[in-house]
């Protein structure tokens, strides 16, 4: 056998494994929560004739999607200390994430917008209806239902993602596995046991996306 | 104060042109193994082949749902107990080309599903064997499906490279932390980090903005 994995190791450790899954857990979850604030702000200002509202928009988008996650997070360690502003390294790591994805988001919700038919709106605004109405029964129901798949392709990029909180200490699941290598000096044990962790996040939502594609088929589409 | 450090940080470039170089040419390796051996898991995975097809989906799937973070440790920490000698190059090279792989090999089969079914009957009617029509039939056609979202692969694969400084490995990423530690100022020297990353990835997306666009357009 290619790996002859020590299974009553990783039993003993399951319990730190357990903690750190709940840790990567919730700092996604409040990661994805702040990107979604962020990203619909960005997306709702990129989407704005006015050039002086759209600028700090595109620009915030493009410089996130063009420079790596890493870089961005020891910008903010490093930097943030540089401006006096002393926060735990886990509040750095969700913000960090937040930044990161929101920039995403913006575009996964721009391209949703943008996919409404001009006619839509045209024909709305004939049936008489008010704005809020355009927007509540119209425009935002068929903007936000193709956007729901690649929300959760963004969700399973930020829980990998959340991984390099670890490179700045915050004790998620990479860390608690990386403990179990050091500790036993049995690194495949802890980092495969790491890896399977991860890959329960990584089937239940791309279940979730299996699930909800298969009950909201798009008109017109197999 | 602003301009000294600036110049402090400058006084590093070599750190900083090392550190670039690295960046560069291990995307630049990942990106060819990565399609290589990608194209390669595509067409098995869109393949008829039940099992095997399976099989490649299933190795698919486990390094798309890990971080690269465990994978690189993986490789770096696995290899040399059975006996594989690793420098942290070659480990960051076989992480990030495997990664590549699998994302490519995804986007290949996607690819390869989009050419409609007509195309490969006529071909099979006009006495092509199947070699034959994945050659000069399908692929053709599915190459020019995939060039975009390979494109934007690339530059994931430049921003995944930044995590390889986790293994100790001076890239980019890693020349930054090095500079940090003698001049003390994360915002500048991360602005420039970023900086540097931005040269190299923005026309990269703005070109996979555009084919994707002419793409559409070819196609309305």
């Amino acid at each position: 056998m290619l790996l002859n994995l020590n299974t009553r190791v990783m039993l003993e450790f399951l319990p730190e494994i357990w903690q750190g899954f709940l840790a990567t857990l919730m700092l996604s979850a409040a990661g994805f929560a702040g990107a979604m604030v962020l990203g619909v702000i960005a997306c709702g200002l990129s989407i704005q004739p006015a050039r002086l509202l759209r600028a700090p928009a595109v620009v915030y988008i493009d410089a996130v999607r063009a420079t790596p996650l890493l870089a961005q997070l020891y910008f903010l360690y490093f930097g943030l200390p540089r401006l006096g502003i002393l926060l735990p390294e886990m509040l750095i790591g969700v913000i960090a994430l937040s930044l990161n994805s929101g920039a995403y988001i913006a575009e996964i919700i721009r391209s949703g917008i943008l996919s409404i038919q001009r006619g839509q709106v045209e024909a709305s605004i004939s049936s008489g209806m008010t704005y809020l109405q355009r927007m509540r029964l119209i425009i935002l129901p068929q903007a936000l239902r193709p956007t729901i798949s690649p929300l959760i392709g963004q969700a399973i990029v930020l829980v990998k993602d959340s991984s390099l909180l670890s490179l700045i200490s915050v004790v998620e699941l990479t860390r608690a596995g990386q403990r179990i290598a050091v500790e036993r000096f049995m690194p495949v044990e802890g980092l495969v046991a790491t890896a399977l962790a991860y890959l329960v996040l990584y089937y239940l939502l791309k279940l979730l996306a299996g699930l909800w594609s298969r009950q909201n088929r798009l008109p017109g589409r197999a | 104060m602003f301009w000294s450090q600036l110049d402090r940080v400058m006084g590093y470039y070599p750190v900083l042109l090392k550190g670039i170089t690295t960046t560069v040419s291990l995307s630049l390796i990942a990106l060819l193994i990565g399609v290589a051996v990608g194209f390669a898991f595509g067409i098995m995975r869109a393949g008829r082949n039940r099992p095997l097809s399976y099989l490649v989906g299933l190795y698919i799937d486990f390094f798309r749902g890990t971080p690269f973070l465990v994978q690189l440790f993986i490789i770096f920490f696995i290899l040399p107990a059975i006996g594989i000698e690793l420098n942290a190059f070659t480990a960051g090279v076989v992480a990030l080309s495997n990664m590549a792989a699998c994302f490519i090999g995804e986007i290949v089969a996607a690819g390869i599903a989009a050419v409609p079914t007509g195309q490969t009957e006529a071909a099979a009617a006009s006495g092509l064997t199947k070699a034959q029509q994945l050659r000069h039939v399908v692929l053709p056609q599915a190459v020019r499906i995939v060039t975009p979202s390979l494109v934007g692969q690339f530059v994931l694969l430049i921003k995944d490279s930044s995590v390889v400084s986790a293994i100790g490995l001076l890239d980019l990423t890693r020349s930054g932390w090095v500079i940090v530690q003698s001049v003390p100022n994360g915002l500048l020297v991360f602005a420039i980090i970023a900086l540097g990353y931005f040269v190299i990835c923005y026309p990269l997306i703005w070109l996979s903005r555009r084919m994707e666009d002419r793409g559409q357009a070819a196609i309305l």
